[in-house]
């Protein structure tokens, strides 16, 4: 990205969205990797062991950045969705589609390594507390838009359908965890709550900063890779492709 | 051929027709407004099956029980809110009214809220008995369901503007529903126990016509837009 | 695309001068659309189909009108029947019999002239003429060329086109 006024929307067509996501996504994959070496190692070998929980706490360091990244992901989703809606643009939903799975597999993760955490702390694997079940919906929300995706045959429809669909549920996320933390105390269920982490350290600060900007830089490498594989998909028939094939 | 006699109609005249039009369609295939009301029974009878009569027990979960059958049962009958017409072409003429689309899915959706959710308001109370619950907590009952049933019928609709003509609709529609209905069920059997538990159900009915007042707003556009797409 | 029902991806559709876009409501008054499907409900009756089509199209037509409408279309007397037990021709003319209440000035009729008789084509094809001649604006698609009161009609021959 040279000139200094770009035409955004010359990115807009699914050739060049293609090309410039092959020259960006190599370089997010280097930095999701060196990024996730680095969080890792500070995770386990240099933030301290917890006087309460042990060893046992240090999977928070997959646990938080996953959820976060699970709800970032959604938000992305529709607004990429939006803009589809919006523009008209096909790349727009190309790659809102590109994001969900990516997006489902972090709320999946959240949820195991959530249930990882629980078993030695609490001894059940899993705790009806605010946060996990707000986090196990937003997998039904993104399961609900995957098997919208793969139910419409025609790819311009299914990304119009799942854009509304997701929209609809971005609105509806803080509505669900509302009712779902209003739930909770109302019931008086689990007093432990697994956001309860312990008072952080400095370097545990640092070491989940750093699984956060992994999870980002992985998931924008994921993503593009997989439009990029979505754009030749739709685009088989377009003569562009076919060079690019040869 | 003249087009002599025929006069302008109002807004609400067009609406009123197709309100009209919805019931008399259903009185007409009595059968599928009475089959989700059978299923609503059933389900709930099915839970003291599964679970045991201890009353103690079922007068605890009665509210939840009761709630989540009325949801699905209420689920059951969206899938028909806009296939028959899509198939037969007047979804079309509806999308090219001069009435906008909107009002006129508003007006199928309090169709179907007066078809599939009314019904089961209805009955609540005798299967609340049944589970043991007093006047007051069945009182309770019958007010969430009345303020959340036709907000169970506006979502749905969204849901069934997305899968219209599209393969297992049925259970697809459930599945991207599901999770937006789980704030109403939330704060409706949540009323009952907070009334039971001595806390006033007061909030917890505040938050369900709030629900309902939000969607009745934008329900309507959300499920316009699917219907547009749906039709392209 | 005509209609507003299908997104368009370029360029921009005008009804008197004024972008459709611009005037959605204006213009689905002078719209009266018949595609494919008849729009009937099956489980209705012939008269409360025809009530219900003109009341989407914004207009409140009296019984006494339909019934005469359905004998003029050749349907006569079948206004209390259920429109399930019509053959398709019939149902066909009853979905075009709206033409007749409708007050729009754009006509888009999409094979109006499939599982048509001789004479529905006939009474179709006056319809239309009369139409055109009060200043009217039709625009239909058919396999079937068929003569509109010799008025002169621009035809786009499509059969040559190749389909991307």
């Amino acid at each position: 990205m040279t000139t200094p006024a770009i035409n955004w929307f010359k990115f807009a067509s699914p050739q060049s969205f293609y090309f410039l996501a092959g020259r960006l996504w190599p370089w997010f994959a280097a930095l999701a990797v060196l990024l996730l070496t680095a969080g890792l190692w500070v995770a386990f070998f240099v933030a301290p062991v917890d006087a309460q929980q042990g060893q046992g706490y240090r999977i928070i360091f997959v646990h938080v950045p996953a959820s976060q990244m699970s709800m970032l992901i959604y938000v992305v989703m529709a607004g990429w969705a939006g803009l589809g809606l919006a523009l008209n643009t096909r790349v727009s939903g190309m790659m809102a589609s590109a994001l969900a799975p990516t997006g489902a597999l972090f709320a999946f993760l959240s949820l195991v390594t959530g249930a990882l955490w629980g078993k030695p702390m609490w001894g059940t694997w899993w705790v009806w507390d605010a946060r996990l079940t707000s986090e196990l919906i937003l997998l039904f929300l993104y399961l609900g838009f995957l098997a919208l995706q793969s139910s419409i045959d025609e790819p311009r429809r299914a990304d119009k359908a799942c854009a509304v669909l997701a929209l609809v549920g971005v609105v509806n996320v803080p509505i669900i965890y509302f009712s779902v933390k209003w739930w909770n105390t109302l019931h008086q269920g689990a007093s432990v709550s697994l956001t309860s982490a312990p008072s952080m350290a400095s370097t545990m600060l640092t070491g989940m900063l750093l699984m956060v900007l992994a999870f980002w830089m992985y998931s924008i490498a994921v993503a593009l890779a997989r439009v990029r594989v979505i754009i030749l998909a739709r685009e088989r028939h377009a003569d562009w492709v076919q060079h690019a094939m040869e | 051929m003249r087009v002599s006699m025929s006069q302008e109609m109002g807004t609400t005249s067009v609406l009123w027709a197709v309100l009209q039009r919805e019931v008399s369609l259903a009185m007409r295939q009595k059968g599928e407004v009475l089959t989700p009301l059978v299923f609503f029974v059933v389900i709930a009878s099915l839970f003291p099956l599964g679970i045991g009569p201890e009353s103690a027990l079922l007068l605890r979960m009665a509210p939840g029980v009761l709630w989540v059958s009325a949801l699905l049962a209420a689920m059951l009958s969206l899938q028909r809110l806009f296939s028959t017409d899509y198939s037969d072409g007047t979804l079309e003429q509806m999308a090219l009214s001069t009435t906008p689309l909107g009002l006129l899915v508003l007006a199928k959706s309090v169709a179907h809220f007066l078809l599939s959710g009314l019904p089961l308001v209805l009955v609540a109370p005798v299967l609340g008995l049944q589970f043991g619950l007093d006047e007051r907590a069945l009182g309770v009952l019958v007010a969430s369901l009345l303020l959340g049933t036709p907000t169970l019928s506006l979502i749905g609709s969204i849901g069934a503007a997305l899968t219209l003509g599209v393969r297992g609709a049925g259970v697809l529609l459930s599945l991207l529903i599901l999770p937006l209905y789980i704030p109403v069920l939330i704060f409706g059997a949540g009323a009952v126990e907070a009334d039971a538990a001595g806390l006033g159900a007061g909030g917890h009915l505040s938050l369900l016509a709030a629900l309902l007042v939000v969607s009745l707003f934008f329900a309507p556009l959300a499920t316009t837009a699917a219907l547009k797409i749906s039709l392209e | 695309m005509l209609c507003g029902l299908a997104a368009i991806e370029s360029g921009d559709i005008c009804w008197k001068g004024v972008s459709v876009r611009a005037q959605v409501e204006a213009f689905r008054r002078e719209l009266f659309y018949l595609g494919h499907l008849n729009a009937l409900q099956e489980s209705m009756t012939v008269s409360e189909n025809i009530v219900f089509s003109a009341a989407l199209g914004g207009l409140a037509v009296a019984q006494r009108d339909v019934a005469e409408l359905l004998v003029q279309f050749g349907v006569g007397g079948r206004g209390g029947q259920v429109v399930r037990h019509l053959s398709q021709g019939q149902k066909r003319r009853v979905a075009l019999l709206r033409l007749a209440l409708s007050r729009a000035r754009l006509w888009v009729l999409d094979e109006p002239f499939v599982a048509m008789d001789d004479a529905g084509i006939r009474m179709l094809a006056n319809l239309v003429a009369k139409h055109l001649n009060t200043g009217g604006l039709a625009v239909i698609t058919s396999h079937q060329s068929v003569d509109m009161g010799g008025i002169p009609a621009q035809i786009l021959d499509l059969s040559a086109c190749a389909c991307q």
